[in-house]
């Protein structure tokens, strides 16, 4: 198996006596897509601004692309893409423009017209950048991080704050850089769109992992219990049980014995959604 | 690409932003302009009791170019760094290969430029407007001064980023720090209207010692001028104490947010 991209072990970070990081271990492997999901302040950031060289870190060790970040130099940076999770691009530029700054920092560029094709913005091109919608603009943010050609590219939380639709785009853009062959590390507190973007998730929680996999097996989620709910008498009622089969049997063989009618029976197995908040302890996304 | 290669690149598009940002293109170009119209037509044909009697108007086109470098440098950096910095362009620029130092001299190029435009443009004004000839004799030497000046305040604006806190703080503290001074060191009021108190004080700041340097070389009655060193010392004093203080304190991140 080739070196692993990115490779973690016992990371820490503290901010005074706040550990904003509490020992984390993981390996991201060359060309796959790897979400990184928590909620807000749960170290997510810490750790990719890390992994990126502007944040030193209290202990552990960390590779990435074969170099300590800390003391990587411009032919590493030549070798990774960044998009910050908050950056207004000039919005004297156009999306050519900026493309074409950025390109000139790099000593092997994409073409950037066809960088511009990737992102889909060929038909704002020479349109300028603060006329650009907040989609737009993040994808351009996208482009100027690929327009580089690099091998590894960080994209921190690339959606918060989008209506749907400017969501869906960037999450095309994103699906397409896999076809590229490129390493992708995603920040998220989405979990539909780690779901919908990732090889692998892992689950960050107040500092610490607490859950890693593929999307489908994330959080064991077969083991989890089942809920079944209904209506009695106009009152709504729930049990949650890890015997679906027996409990249903029991109580719908009371019912017809009684002749009550259980209205809005449902029995519901745990979503992504009720794994990631149980793991996270967290009450809402957002 | 070679250092000098990245430096051109970085220049082209400072030079861009610059011109297609109405703020920056009128507090640099058009509000010094229109001050010197303002100061030429309230006072033209007034006699200025400093060097001997001296017409206003060739007061003010040397005192109107110092305060046109000073906004072309230490204002215009102070303000589009900070911005910048805020909205995370800097920070996303450190995180490609471009080293600091093309982007830091892309801007200060920009600076330089500028403030030389700009002395070829109140210049220009002056001499056809109010017939203050221009002393074509001593460019080398004006040219030379205005080139200290501009790099001293580049290094004092790019220090001055360290002590604004947000966007919305910049306009303030560098308006603060730069109008009253222009005022006491005699840039807006001629040196023969100011108590020698105000004076002295304004002697503490650079500006009015770029000021002075610049305009002993650039009096056209001043046959014989010659570069006043001791002025250009305390302003190239200045800008080595702020080049340290950029040094140590100049952040590429964001602090707000």
């Amino acid at each position: 198996m080739p070196d692993p991209v990115i490779s973690i072990r016992g990371l820490r970070k503290s901010y005074g006596d706040f550990e904003a990081v509490r020992g984390i271990d993981l390996e991201v492997r060359a060309g796959e897509v790897f979400a990184f999901l928590g909620p807000n302040g749960a170290g997510k950031t810490t750790t990719v601004e890390i992994l990126e060289g502007y944040r030193k870190r209290s202990g552990g060790e960390v590779s990435v692309l074969g170099e300590d970040p800390e003391h990587a130099d411009r032919a590493w940076r030549e070798q990774i893409g960044i998009v910050l999770q908050s950056c207004r691009l000039d919005p004297y530029l156009t999306v050519r423009e900026s493309l074409e700054l950025y390109a000139g920092y790099y000593s092997a560029p994409r073409s950037v017209a066809e960088t511009i094709e990737l992102v889909g913005l060929a038909g704002k091109a020479d349109a300028r950048t603060g006329g650009l919608s907040g989609g737009q603009q993040r994808r351009l943010d996208v482009g100027m991080a690929l327009v580089g050609d690099p091998e590894l590219l960080f994209l921190d939380e690339p959606t918060t704050g989008f209506d749907p639709s400017a969501r869906r785009q960037a999450w095309e853009t994103i699906a397409g850089l896999r076809d590229l062959g490129k390493t992708v590390f995603l920040t998220t507190h989405y979990m539909d769109e780690a779901q919908r973007l990732a090889d692998r998730v892992t689950i960050l929680a107040r500092g610490q992992i607490v859950a890693a996999g593929t999307p489908d097996d994330l959080g064991d989620r077969e083991s989890l219990p089942t809920t079944i709910s209904y209506r009695l008498d106009g009152e709504q009622l729930s049990v949650e049980t890890t015997t679906p089969v027996a409990d249903l049997h029991e109580l719908t063989g009371r019912a017809v014995a009684q002749g009550l009618e259980l209205e809005g029976l449902e029995v519901t197995r745990p979503s992504l959604e009720d794994v990631y908040l149980s793991l996270t302890g967290e009450g809402s996304t957002e | 690409m070679t250092g000098l290669a990245l430096f051109a690149h970085q220049f082209r598009y400072d030079q861009k932003v610059f011109w297609r940002n109405p703020a920056s293109v009128f507090f640099t170009v058009a509000f010094p302009t229109i001050l010197l119209l303002i100061f030429a037509t309230v006072f033209g044909g007034q006699t200025v009791d400093v060097r001997g009697g001296i017409d206003t108007t060739a007061y003010y086109v040397p005192a109107i170019i110092t305060l046109s470098v000073i906004s072309a440098t230490m204002q215009s950096l102070a303000m589009s760094l900070v911005i910048a910095r805020e909205d995370g362009r800097l920070k996303r620029g450190r995180g490609t290969p471009m080293p600091a130092w093309v982007f830091i001299s892309g801007r200060v190029g920009n600076s330089g430029v500028v403030a030389l435009l700009m002395l070829a443009l109140i210049a220009a004004i002056g001499r056809v407007f109010y017939g203050v000839a221009i002393p074509w004799e001593r460019l080398p030497q004006i040219v030379f001064i205005l080139l200290i000046g501009a790099a001293s305040f580049c290094c004092l604006g790019i220090a001055l980023t360290a002590a604004i806190p947000s966007q919305d703080a910049a306009a303030p503290i560098v308006n603060a720090l730069l109008l009253p001074l222009y005022f006491l060191s005699g840039v807006f009021i001629p040196d023969d209207q100011l108590p020698s108190g105000v004076i002295h004080f304004a002697d503490a700041f650079p500006i009015r010692h770029f000021f002075e340097a610049f305009f002993a070389i650039y009096d056209p009655g001043n046959a014989g001028a010659t570069i006043e060193w001791g002025n250009l010392a305390v302003v190239a004093a200045w800008g080595i104490v702020g080049l340290f203080l950029a040094i140590r304190y100049f952040r590429w991140t964001p602090r707000g947010g």
